[in-house]
């Protein structure tokens, strides 16, 4: 237990463990529990007043701290990166709250809550991805009443999101869906990934990882257990397909990674460097461990 | 202030301690419960320092002891429900004690008072979480060759030995498992050892 | 190496220092306290405690300091309170026809039991500024009535066209059932309407005028008359277990609005008047009689009336009716988004060369 005391030390004594009082942190638990048992089924809970926006992954933010115990290792990013201010803000929630250790290291965390992105980097067996998610309804677009989309996914009626798929194909000879873009799970429901590029899909299929989501606003969470099938929605004949790069990481030289776009000077010149700050850092320091290399320019 | 509707009065002098520290404790085994239904079959221990009601696997009590509110049903079996546990749930969670299966969120059962699982409630298809959670007390559960497990938590198969089920278990258990999204889901118990089944595990015998 | 968007850590600390000493303003000048704002600026406070669902005029008015007067800021800041407050128990129905009025006008009846009182109301002012307050005037104290006009039991005007049966009754609830709270379990529909109702007392003001002004243009199908509005105070009371009876916990400022609409009958019913309800903490009268326009608009269904318009729809209102999901996920769009946006990026560009391939071929 002094482990657990010398974590203690550095948390808010003013607030409970992880933020939320117990019995709400029950409410989620009991939530995930069933949303584990029947994947990619969004099931309604009573999401809290965070003392962060709505928008901002409140969502993320309770499945987290219902999870979260003092010996888990705390990984948060937001559109790949460890850096940014949002990821920085929820970071900090975290180890105020919690007193939790926090890694930027995809391997070493127990716990990775994320924005828009899948790590690079494979997840391991016992890792667990919290996603943070606006808009958990992947019908909402087509159908936006609850009572009725509620209905479809009961049965199973998914026609509306194939004939939108259809009309894409129809309309611009493929299918127009970058991020977001819908997935059936255990070959049951119909599910949003989370705003990810449609590049991160393939990870999510038979991940060793546990995938919880949670979305605050909207007051759902569902999940998708390790080595569950996840097929990203598409046709015999019009297959998915992920995004490809014609240049390779600007700074790591990656070939295989999402690449973010940077404007560089005010005549519009571009670079492209991986949006996993982590994964790029390795392999950087990777390169540069055996002997200092000036980069890729 | 459901704690205190129904029953009969508590007599505190009976009633055994829960947690040492209840946030800790119920979040270390919120997490081998949320383990044993994402990885079916595969046996976790639940480590607490509760002691446990007579006639309670340690396992069930911490489990339930974990996660009911008051906002929460809990059904006993016969057995359980003449014993002391009740009376310790509802001091130390004030859950509601029901007596109908089908108001029931949780069910805590020895493996031979187990109620068929077609009176169980088992959710609709539009609201499939509705469904009971059981936690059955079985003799013992072991990795060794038995059944083999697939379905979503499961890279390939995972095999799962239990002692104490009745004949008619596998039988039902494939009726629960067609229903899907409809369902009960089971945390089978013995001793500190807890595996789960969610509705979407399919079971080889 | 590249600017990478780095130090994010130190930007937010910056930010908090700026945000502080924006908020405070000339140090030159004395500094406001949340007695003064609780005192003077009691609309605000007023607002900030309906939508922040916690009656508390001194946190409000903290709220409202420490958010430089951004309501919606400050009805964040209550809210994130109050979740973490624990929940004892509900109180038992107030009454508000025991309130101690302070203010009471009927549109409906010219003179009726318990009189009219005009009581403070901007209704009345001319719109012309006040110079005299840059100066900061001493203010007269006010003539009151005698004590025994105001109080005692005041019923409603709408109890009185129930006694002729000409409007809908309002049977109570039998057993008083515990009410849903929405801070602590989701929305479901259809709603029942005190839920709706749960839902239109938190709603954002702004909203709520918009939609119930747009239901007496022709978006719905509403007549009302303002069959009463009343400000003042109730007692709240607990019922606690070891008891057994009622006991005072304290008094609420509370206005409350009656609507009445016409309605024709249907095959179900004959015609009558209907009711709309609107309840706000504090003095808020633009937000009760909003809400009561509301209420009745979605009250549609159960009388039969066709859904044709947006104050009508019961997803469409109550989904988008809390200003705080609202502005997070209006503003949330300030978050990076540079992921997504690549995607489309890469997209547009593939379909723009593919285009240029097109036409270049034909």
């Amino acid at each position: 237990m002094s482990d657990t005391a010398a974590i203690f030390a550095a948390r808010d004594p003013h607030v409970n463990f992880a933020y939320l009082d117990e019995r709400t942190k029950r409410m989620i638990r009991r939530t995930l529990l069933k949303a584990v048992c029947i994947p990619g089924h969004q099931v309604p809970f009573g999401s809290r007043e965070m003392p962060l926006p709505y928008g901002w992954g409140t969502g993320g933010i309770q499945v987290t701290a219902a999870i979260l115990g003092p010996t888990d290792t705390l990984k948060v990013i937001d559109q790949g990166s460890d850096d940014t201010v949002n990821a920085v803000n929820i970071r900090h929630f975290f180890q105020r709250t919690a007193g939790v250790a926090v890694t930027t290291d995809t391997r070493a965390a127990d716990i990775i809550q994320t924005r828009h992105r899948i790590p690079e980097t494979p997840l391991r067996e016992g890792q667990i991805l919290v996603y943070q998610v606006p808009a958990p309804e992947p019908l909402q677009r087509l159908e936006p009443r609850r009572s009725e989309t509620r209905t479809l996914h009961g049965l199973a009626e998914y026609g509306l999101m194939h004939v939108k798929l259809y009309e894409d194909i129809a309309r611009y000879g493929h299918i127009a869906t970058t991020y977001d873009y819908p997935v059936r799970v255990n070959e049951r429901y119909v599910m949003s990934p989370s705003p990810i590029p449609k590049f991160d899909n393939p990870k999510m299929h038979r991940s060793a990882a546990l995938q919880l989501f949670g979305a605050g606003r909207e007051k759902r969470i569902y999940a998708v257990p390790p080595y569950t099938a996840v097929a990203s929605l598409a046709f015999e004949d019009y297959p998915f397909s992920i995004q490809r790069w014609a240049s390779a990481c600007a700074l790591c030289g990656a070939t295989d990674s999402f690449l973010d776009e940077w404007v560089t000077d005010d005549r519009g010149t571009r670079m492209f460097v991986c949006s996993d700050s982590h994964y790029c850092a390795t392999r950087q320091a990777r390169a540069t461990a055996p002997e200092p290399s000036h980069g890729s320019k | 202030m459901n704690a205190a509707t129904g029953g009969t009065p508590l007599d505190l002098n009976a009633v055994g301690p829960g947690f040492s520290d209840p946030p800790l404790a119920s979040q270390a085994v919120f997490r081998a419960a949320l383990n044993a239904f994402a990885r079916p079959g595969r046996i976790q221990r639940v480590a607490s320092d509760a002691p446990h009601p007579s006639g309670a696997a340690p396992a069930a009590a911490a489990l339930l002891l974990a996660l009911l509110d008051p906002d929460c049903t809990l059904w006993l079996a016969p057995r359980l429900a003449h014993g002391s546990a009740a009376a310790w749930l509802r001091f130390h969670t004030g859950c509601r004690i029901v007596s109908e299966l089908r108001e029931a969120q949780f069910l805590w059962s020895d493996a031979d008072q187990m109620p068929p699982f077609e009176h169980l409630p088992a959710g609709s298809e539009f609201e499939p979480e509705t469904a009971a959670t059981c936690l059955v007390q079985v003799e013992a559960l072991g990795d060794t060759p038995g059944w083999r497990l697939q379905g979503p938590g499961i890279e390939r198969t995972q095999p799962l030995t239990v002692r104490g089920l009745d004949a008619t278990f596998l039988a039902q258990w494939r009726a629960n498992h067609a229903a899907f999204p409809r369902g009960i889901d089971l945390l089978l118990c013995a001793g500190e050892c807890v595996a789960g089944l969610p509705r979407t595990t399919c079971i080889e015998g | 190496m590249y600017v990478a968007v780095k130090g994010g850590e130190v930007a937010i600390q910056n930010s908090h220092a700026l945000l502080a000493e924006l908020r405070r303003g000339d140090p030159a000048l004395p500094e406001l306290s949340a007695a003064q704002i609780h005192a003077q600026l009691r609309l605000a406070v007023d607002r900030v405690m309906s939508e922040g669902s916690l009656y508390d005029p001194e946190l409000a008015a903290l709220a409202l300091k420490q958010a430089a007067g951004d309501v919606v800021e400050a009805i964040f800041l209550l809210r994130a309170y109050r979740t973490t407050l624990p929940r004892f128990g509900y109180s038992v129905p107030i009454e508000t026809t025991r309130m101690r009025l302070w203010r009471r006008i009927s549109a409906t009846f010219k003179d009726l039991p318990g009189g009219q009182i005009l009581g403070p109301t901007y209704d009345y002012t001319q719109r012309l500024l006040d110079f005299a307050l840059l100066a900061g005037t001493p203010v007269p104290p006010a003539p009151r009535a005698p004590a025994a006009t105001t109080a005692g039991l005041c019923p409603g005007v709408l109890d009185l066209l129930d006694r002729e049966g000409l409007i809908e009754p309002q049977p109570l609830s039998a057993a008083d059932p515990e009410p849903i709270d929405l801070t602590r379990e989701p929305m479901r529909f259809p709603a029942p309407r005190a839920a709706r109702l749960q839902n239109l007392a938190r709603a954002d003001e702004g909203f709520l005028l918009a939609l119930a002004y747009s239901s007496q243009r022709g978006y719905a199908h509403t007549h009302p008359f303002a069959g009463e509005v009343r400000f003042g105070s109730v007692e709240v009371e607990v019922i606690p277990e070891e008891l057994g009876f009622p006991v005072s916990i304290g008094d609420v400022a509370l206005t409350e609005c009656q609507m009445i609409n016409q309605f024709a009958g249907s095959a179900r019913q004959p015609p009558q008047f209907t009711r709309g309800y609107g309840l706000a903490f504090g003095h808020s009268e633009r937000k009760a009689m909003a809400m009561s326009l509301v209420d009745r608009a979605l009250r549609a269904p159960e009388l039969g009336e066709a859904i044709e318009s947006p104050a009508q729809m019961e997803e469409f209102v109550l989904s988008h009716s809390d200003n705080l999901e609202a502005s997070g996920f209006v503003q949330h769009l300030k978050l990076p988004h540079y992921v997504d946006f690549q995607s489309e990026l890469e997209l547009v560009r593939r379909m723009r060369a593919a285009d240029t391939v097109q036409q270049s071929e034909s």
